[in-house]
């Protein structure tokens, strides 16, 4: 199927849903008791350097000065192990929560920050343009309960990535307590004379739905890290805490375009990463909430493996992430980087695609059909326990 | 035939109805505060109440005719001191040491602000805002983005192009256009070869540029695609050159007509299609008059636009006498962008200002990165720019605008390293103590511009402000900076 075509059918099948809603459609009903959240790596995290393969000789001679030692890597088993920045996701491992998938990726991986970030936003293909993010198209064949505060939320962002779209009701907030008092600044709907109208009524609704729902009243015990990211995962803590239902969050940490110098920087990125998710890990467990949250990490791509001449790495494709939760199946999935099988642009090949990652979320977290959102058939990695 | 005279009068005065767009009374009468408001506000940002008075003098004809004759001037404002520099080729930047190549990237990003600073300046200074209006109509459609092109430099020639087509001949635009070395750059023209054709650009122009999807064939953009292979551009002087040896000479065949035809040659072709002018009209539509066109009324303009051989005056001035454009149902129905909604707020306001890199961040977070459209398809716009983070920052700004002792500090979310402008890096202490004075100098004289009111009081305020009624309803005896505040934030405030 091509571009057109692809898009066409989406058309056709978006109006056929509005205009039939079908007894599949109605029977979609997801487990959004469960909750999936986000991790953005902004800028393309080095899985390289994250997901040490320190038993290839290939890696090191790549990268002569950026190659983490031996000695220094946290080891998972007798090839991989982890930068030794993400000490904090250890004990998780120990816990068998945390899953590491290598080699992710799509076929004609594009390499503009831009543009691949919106194939991973849309669940496109390479070659073409979607205007919706697959979570809203999601929440569109499989609606998130009415009474839920929200579909989604953004955490320390304003842009809606995989909850873009009409429809879905997604709410952005850097703090709760912050928006409920922006919240104020919506006001309860009157009467849409014509459809502009009506649609900013419409958010204004969702805002104020979302704000009536969200609190600051439990207080967390756990104690967050004194960052960016720490206040981010702090305030979806929060969001968790209010029990406003929430089916999925997204959070992000900036900064992985390491060109050059990479490494303290990418150390400092990896740390914060890594205790950030530990403190979440925390708080999800106090509030009872961490055997039904799903993390994962992602970003636009990964780094070239052999290393640049400014002591950094350039745009890449295959990548590493994570996945833990209290139900997932700790472990090492996908394929081991293929050094010895770079392509023209000196890239990895991929091993998993990104949507067999968002199946895995779509079909086995939640239970909802994957093929609205993916427009195809992906193969959800088993890496959930039931 | 045996017609009794007042059923032929009662015809002949339907037909007059029906089949004229603009019945001779209309044209005769003035337009009245409403419409002429209405008329700028479409046209332009949001007026003030003198240049509504003014055009509310006019007949439609006339005001229409103004617009039209005052648009299409150069810009104002000088463009920034180093639009003409020498550009970097990419074959020097990468042989270059860590420390020059960042500080090569670092005058990119700055120079990117500038170049914003100097439009929405430009935009806040004109005389002619239909200019203004029309030249991001064309950055919207013939789309190219600083983040693929990289030069400022050829951001802004870009922009003095579309400026000066805007309302010139479109045939003319589209073929400049294609040879516009942004554009080159941006739809991978450059690497359009004989040997191994790129059809991005051939896809585009009939996709999003003439035709419009569903009114071409696969083969025709594979053709196309040959015809265009050899237009690339000069890296060292940033300029359009035709590359003979990677052109391919043979037969095209291009929507049911062969040759061996070049680019222009295919540009004709689809110039010839009455499918363009239809296509084009109704973008016009969408963004003059209302979110669903009305296929008679496309139909009857677009005949004006191609007997006109793709003069834009003719077709805008057909659109803007319409009595389409007047109805009262495509009242208050289309939303404002984030740029109408900003440039639009201070222009109408009389705000006073300073550095306008505020203003760059707040489009920006609005959803409207100027040089830098979302992709090929440029913003969707319409009800895609509201959403819940964009509308309560629309009402953010607003409100904080007009609280001066509240504008600092500058929220996190907006100071923060590229603040929603992709592309830019991180924020330099230059840029944020830009960002910080900027605020700061933003200054509304509410006792002088409420003086305006003193006769016609709030609803003199209210039917300037809004496009419709107010969803919350004016309390009795409601003044002053109140008033100013709760028409600005109410729901109709986003409609134009």
């Amino acid at each position: 199927m091509n571009r057109r075509e692809f898009l066409t059918a989406v058309g056709a099948a978006t109006v056929a849903a509005a205009v039939h809603p079908s007894p599949a459609f109605a029977a979609a009903r997801g487990d959004y008791g469960n909750l999936l959240v986000l991790v953005e790596l902004k800028g393309g995290n080095d899985g390289l350097n994250s997901v040490v393969p320190y038993a290839d000789s290939a890696y090191y001679s790549l990268r002569p000065q950026l190659a983490i030692a031996r000695d220094q890597v946290l080891q998972l088993d007798d090839k991989t192990g982890l930068h030794p920045a993400l000490q904090a996701l250890l004990p998780l491992w120990q816990n068998r929560e945390l899953a590491v998938v290598r080699g992710i990726g799509y076929p004609d991986a594009n390499l503009s920050h831009f543009r691949s970030i919106e194939i991973w936003d849309t669940a496109s293909k390479s070659n073409e343009y979607l205007h919706d993010g697959w979570l809203a198209r999601a929440f569109r064949h499989a609606p998130i309960p009415r009474p839920y505060a929200a579909d989604g939320g953004v955490v320390g962002g304003a842009e809606m990535g995989p909850f873009a779209g009409s429809g879905t009701r997604a709410i952005a907030l850097t703090d709760t307590e912050q928006f409920l008092r922006q919240a104020k600044l919506a006001t309860p709907a009157g009467q849409a004379g014509n459809t502009a109208l009506k649609h900013i009524l419409g958010v204004e609704q969702d805002i104020l739905r979302a704000a009536a729902k969200l609190n600051t009243d439990y207080v967390l015990h756990s104690e967050f890290p004194k960052s960016a990211f720490g206040n981010a995962v702090r305030t979806a803590a929060q969001v968790v805490a209010s029990k406003a239902g929430i089916a999925a969050l997204k959070v992000s940490l900036n900064g992985f375009d390491t060109h050059s110098n990479q490494q303290g920087t990418h150390a400092r990125l990896l740390k914060d990463l890594a205790e950030g998710l530990a403190a979440l890990r925390g708080a999800l467990v106090e509030l009872g909430r961490w055997d039904s949250t799903l993390i994962m990490t992602y970003a636009e791509f990964g780094r070239r493996p052999r290393q640049n001449r400014s002591g950094g790495t350039d745009h890449g494709s295959a990548n590493a992430h994570f996945a833990l939760g209290g139900r997932v199946r700790g472990g090492i999935y996908g394929l081991p980087p293929a050094l010895d099988r770079l392509d023209g642009n000196g890239n990895l090949p991929f091993a998993v695609d990104f949507r067999d990652l968002y199946a895995t979320a779509l079909e086995k977290w939640w239970g909802v059909s994957s093929v609205h959102a993916l427009g195809a058939r992906f193969r959800p990695v088993d890496l959930l326990r039931a | 035939m045996t017609r009794k005279p007042w059923r032929l009068c009662l015809e002949s005065l339907l037909a007059a109805v029906l089949f004229s767009a603009a019945p001779a009374w209309a044209a005769a009468v003035a337009l009245g505060f409403d419409d002429a408001r209405h008329l700028l506000n479409r046209t332009g940002f949001a007026a003030g109440i003198d240049e509504v008075n003014a055009f509310a003098q006019l007949t439609r004809e006339q005001a229409v005719g103004r617009l039209l004759s005052e648009a299409g001037k150069p810009a104002i404002m000088p463009p920034p001191d180093w639009v003409a520099d020498r550009m970097v080729p990419p074959r020097e930047l990468r042989a270059m040491s860590d420390e020059q190549r960042k500080a090569e990237r670092d005058l990119l990003s700055r120079r990117g602000l500038e170049l914003r600073e100097w439009w929405l300046q430009e935009m806040l200074t004109t005389s002619s805002s239909l200019t203004e209006k029309m030249t991001l109509f064309w950055h919207n459609h013939f789309v190219s983005s600083q983040q693929k092109v990289r030069y400022p430099q050829l951001m802004y020639r870009q922009n003095a192009l579309l400026r000066h087509h805007a309302l010139g001949n479109f045939g003319d635009l589209l073929h400049a256009v294609a040879k516009d070395p942004a554009m080159v750059i941006y739809l991978d023209s450059a690497s359009n070869r004989k040997a191994q054709p790129n059809e991005n650009f051939a896809r585009e122009v009939m996709e999003l540029f003439t035709l419009g999807e569903g009114h071409y064939t696969e083969r025709a953009v594979k053709e196309a695609a040959r015809a265009f292979t050899g237009w690339s551009m000069d890296p060292a002087r940033g300029e359009f050159l035709f590359r003979r040896f990677q052109h391919d000479d043979g037969v095209k065949t291009v929507l049911g007509r062969s040759g061996n035809f070049d680019g222009d040659a295919v540009l004709d072709i689809l110039l010839a299609q009455p499918q363009t002018a239809e296509f084009i009209v109704a973008k016009l539509w969408r963004e003059f008059v209302s979110p669903v066109p009305d296929p008679q009324e496309v139909k009857r303009v677009a005949g004006v636009f191609r007997d006109s051989r793709y003069e834009l005056r003719p077709a805008l001035r057909a659109l803007l006498t319409s009595d389409a454009f007047y109805a009262p149902q495509n009242r208050a129905a289309l939303i404002k962008s984030p740029v109408e909604l900003v440039v639009g707020t201070l222009r109408q306001f009389g705000f006073t200002t300073g550095a306008l890199t505020p203003l760059v961040f707040t489009t920006a977070r609005l959803g409207q990165n100027i040089f830098s459209p979302p992709n090929v398809k440029g913003w969707l716009g319409g009800e895609a720019w509201i959403n819940s983070t964009t509308l309560l920052a629309r009402k953010q700004f607003i409100g904080r605008v007009f609280r001066a002792d509240e504008m600092q500090p500058v929220p996190a979310a907006m100071a923060g390293a590229g603040g929603g402008l992709k592309g830019a890096g991180g924020l330099g202490s230059d840029a944020r103590q830009r960002l910080l004075q900027g605020m700061a100098d933003l200054h509304f004289d509410g006792d002088k511009w409420l003086f305006q009111f003193i006769n016609t009081e709030a609803d003199g305020v209210r039917r300037l402000l809004l496009a419709s009624a107010p969803v919350n309803p004016l309390q009795p005896g409601m003044q002053g900076m109140a008033l100013i505040r709760h028409l600005t934030q109410d729901p109709a405030y986003q409609l134009k």
